[in-house]
């Protein structure tokens, strides 16, 4: 085996990106504020090999600033693999030789599907903010067309980490029929008022960003700062306050600059400005305004009169919920409130509170114990649906 | 880290296609027997999260959680059964995990390490500090047996916690040790093993004193009246 081979071992290697657009005037696609729109595309990946019986098919759902990119590299030469390419892939958690794992970039995204970003066809124009209002619901129902389009009737799994969760939820709550099992990691049923409160402060950053203007700026200068200032505290929310300790400490970015003044720079400052400014790059401030929004009004209790109980009555998947233990903006809290109204339900559920200390991002970060029981659950949840 | 003790007859008494809650589940080994030779449909609390990967191994379904903290949410009796095996003496108030799980399952099975042992109270007669034996492996500061019961205390509950005793099976491992007199003693209060393959024989001479581990099946006496 040749260096470079061994270095690709475990990798699903180059993949491609597909398209696939649906709900095309007049047969709109109806949101769930009763607003339509059409045509949608959605941008997709898939690893692995669908089987004759289309009985191990995956849905892996991204978070806040995902994409359709979970796995592989797009080009020989790329160096960045996509998102969950720790967990998906030959021999990972979800092990490309054994199941077939699709990814798509949410409604409302910016990686290709359709987003305020997209040209609105009534206008010629990009939407901006005249881009309806989407729910995690919303961009379920989207994914649910795809799963029609590529023909697979039932899921064996799906699977996701923090909004991908809130995904993978709903999908069990709005199509039990088709979802033989559900991996919900680090989420929650609703979002605390502390994680509504850190999305305001992001979405007011890109407000008042001038160049913001009301969302039209596509012909123009974006709104970078507002943008990598909401990132930046986004990232903060992310990491525990212990992992920020042990990765950057005091330490300053330029050791011989020292104490001298107002402009000498700590390490976890210019990780923040790094990361703010590798954001701008790729995501669209609009997406991030539509995408926070989406998650700060999801709630699986408030179709079924407050409720989480009887939110989880009728669901048919067999679940996996895990948390970790230093995730404060997704406390452990909020995932045993998930698992005590399915077993209320009588429902089939795992639940581990991984004890981490790496906060919120555990879940795209190198975790055994994580690995080891997705790998599990999916090994036996695949089993019995066989059965 | 696991003796599976008293599994054998956990196995034997519960019924094909029960609905079953397994209290300190450990790494899911009784469950998964259960799910393999009585087709059960299980489900077990753990309170370690190695506890539930390797339930997970299994595919049994389990879930990381403290009885203590409650399982006020359960409806009532949502299960067949409900075990709690070898755990009671774990908990900070088995007096409260009693009450629930005679709430929520129609029956329910309690064994525990037997606190009235000859040889424990021997121990404790001659030695004159708290019991260390293969029975209950650890010292008074480091034990996971922080509720220590007889099986005449068992008994003593009935009236209190109103439950009704349906069957009691009190037994103690096979298997024979270095002491010979401690060994004659087992042989004739013990039965025969119940098959070849049995890890416990019943206790039927005074098990209060000769039964190394309690073994109760037990129902809520308000269910009993319906």
């Amino acid at each position: 085996m040749t260096k470079k081979e061994s270095a690709k071992k475990g990798t699903v290697g180059v993949v491609k990106t597909e398209y696939f657009t649906f709900s095309y005037p007049p047969d709109y696609f109806i949101l769930s504020n009763g607003s339509q729109i059409g045509p949608v595309t959605l941008a997709y990946e898939t690893y692995g090999v669908l089987n004759e019986n289309r009985s191990n098919a995956i849905l892996i759902l991204h978070a806040l600033s995902g994409s359709a990119h979970a796995a592989g590299f797009h080009s020989e030469k790329d160096k960045n693999t996509g998102w969950w390419d720790l967990y998906i892939g030959p021999g990972k958690a979800f092990d490309t030789e054994k199941y077939f794992v699709i990814c798509s970039n949410v409604l409302g995204g910016c990686s290709g599907s359709t987003g305020p970003a997209s040209i609105n066809p009534e206008t010629g124009r990009a939407y901006g903010m005249d881009f309806p209002m989407v729910t995690i619901a919303d961009m379920v129902n989207a994914q649910k067309k795809l799963i029609d389009h590529l023909g697979i009737k039932k899921l064996l799994a799906v699977a996701g980490g923090s909004m991908g969760g809130m995904q993978a939820l709903q999908w069990t709550i709005s199509y039990p029929d088709m979802v033989e099992s559900c991996i919900a990691i680090a989420t929650s049923a609703s979002l605390s008022a502390q994680g509504i409160a850190f999305n305001e402060v992001g979405r007011q950053a890109i407000f008042n960003d001038p160049h913001w203007n009301n969302g039209n700026y596509y012909n123009s200068r974006i709104p970078k700062a507002g943008l990598s200032l909401a990132r930046m505290i986004g990232h903060i929310t992310y990491m525990s306050e212990k992992h920020m300790h042990e990765k950057f400490g005091r330490k300053f970015q330029d050791s011989h600059q020292g104490k001298a003044g107002v402009s000498s720079e700590f390490m976890v400052e210019s990780y923040l400005k790094y990361q703010g400014i590798k954001f701008v790059e790729r995501f669209d401030a609009n997406s991030y305004i539509y995408i926070t929004r989406a998650i700060d009004h999801f709630d699986l209790k408030e179709d079924f009169g407050g409720s989480l109980t009887a939110a989880f009555e009728n669901v048919s998947a067999n679940y996996l919920v895990i948390s970790f233990t230093s995730d404060w903006l997704y406390p452990s809290s909020n995932s045993k409130e998930i698992v005590r109204a399915l077993r209320v339900n009588g429902k089939n559920v795992n639940y581990i509170d991984i004890e981490t200390d790496n906060g919120h991002d555990a879940f795209l970060l190198p975790n055994e114990i994580l690995e080891k029981n997705i790998k599990n659950f999916l090994k036996s949840e695949f089993k019995k649906s066989e059965f | 880290m696991e003796e599976y003790i008293g599994y054998d007859l956990v196995v034997e008494e519960i019924p094909e296609r029960s609905r079953v809650l397994d209290l300190g589940c450990g790494d899911g080994t009784l469950l998964f027997l259960l799910q393999e030779n009585k087709g059960v449909n299980g489900c077990g609390v753990e309170i370690s999260e190695e506890g539930v990967s390797r339930c997970l191994e299994k595919g049994v379904y389990s879930y990381q959680a403290d009885i203590d903290e409650g399982l006020s949410d359960y409806r009532d009796n949502s299960f067949d059964y409900v075990i709690l095996n070898q755990t009671i003496q774990n908990t900070k108030r088995p007096d409260l995990v009693l009450k629930e799980v005679l709430r929520i399952g129609k029956k329910v099975i309690v064994s525990f390490p037997n606190f009235g042992y000859y040889r424990i109270r021997l121990f404790l007669l001659f030695k004159g500090r708290m019991p260390v034996s293969k029975l209950l492996p650890y010292e008074w500061y480091n034990s996971p047996n922080i509720h220590l019961l007889t099986i005449k205390d068992m008994k003593r509950m009935e009236k209190e916690f109103s439950f009704k005793i349906l069957q009691q099976q009190h037994f103690s491992l096979v298997g024979e040790g270095k002491n010979k007199i401690f060994n004659f003693i087992k042989k004739i209060v013990c039965g025969d093993p119940h098959t070849n393959k049995s890890k416990s024989c019943k206790v039927r001479i005074m098990p209060n004193l000769f039964a190394q581990y309690g073994f109760f099946v037990i129902t809520s006496k308000k269910d009993t009246n319906q």
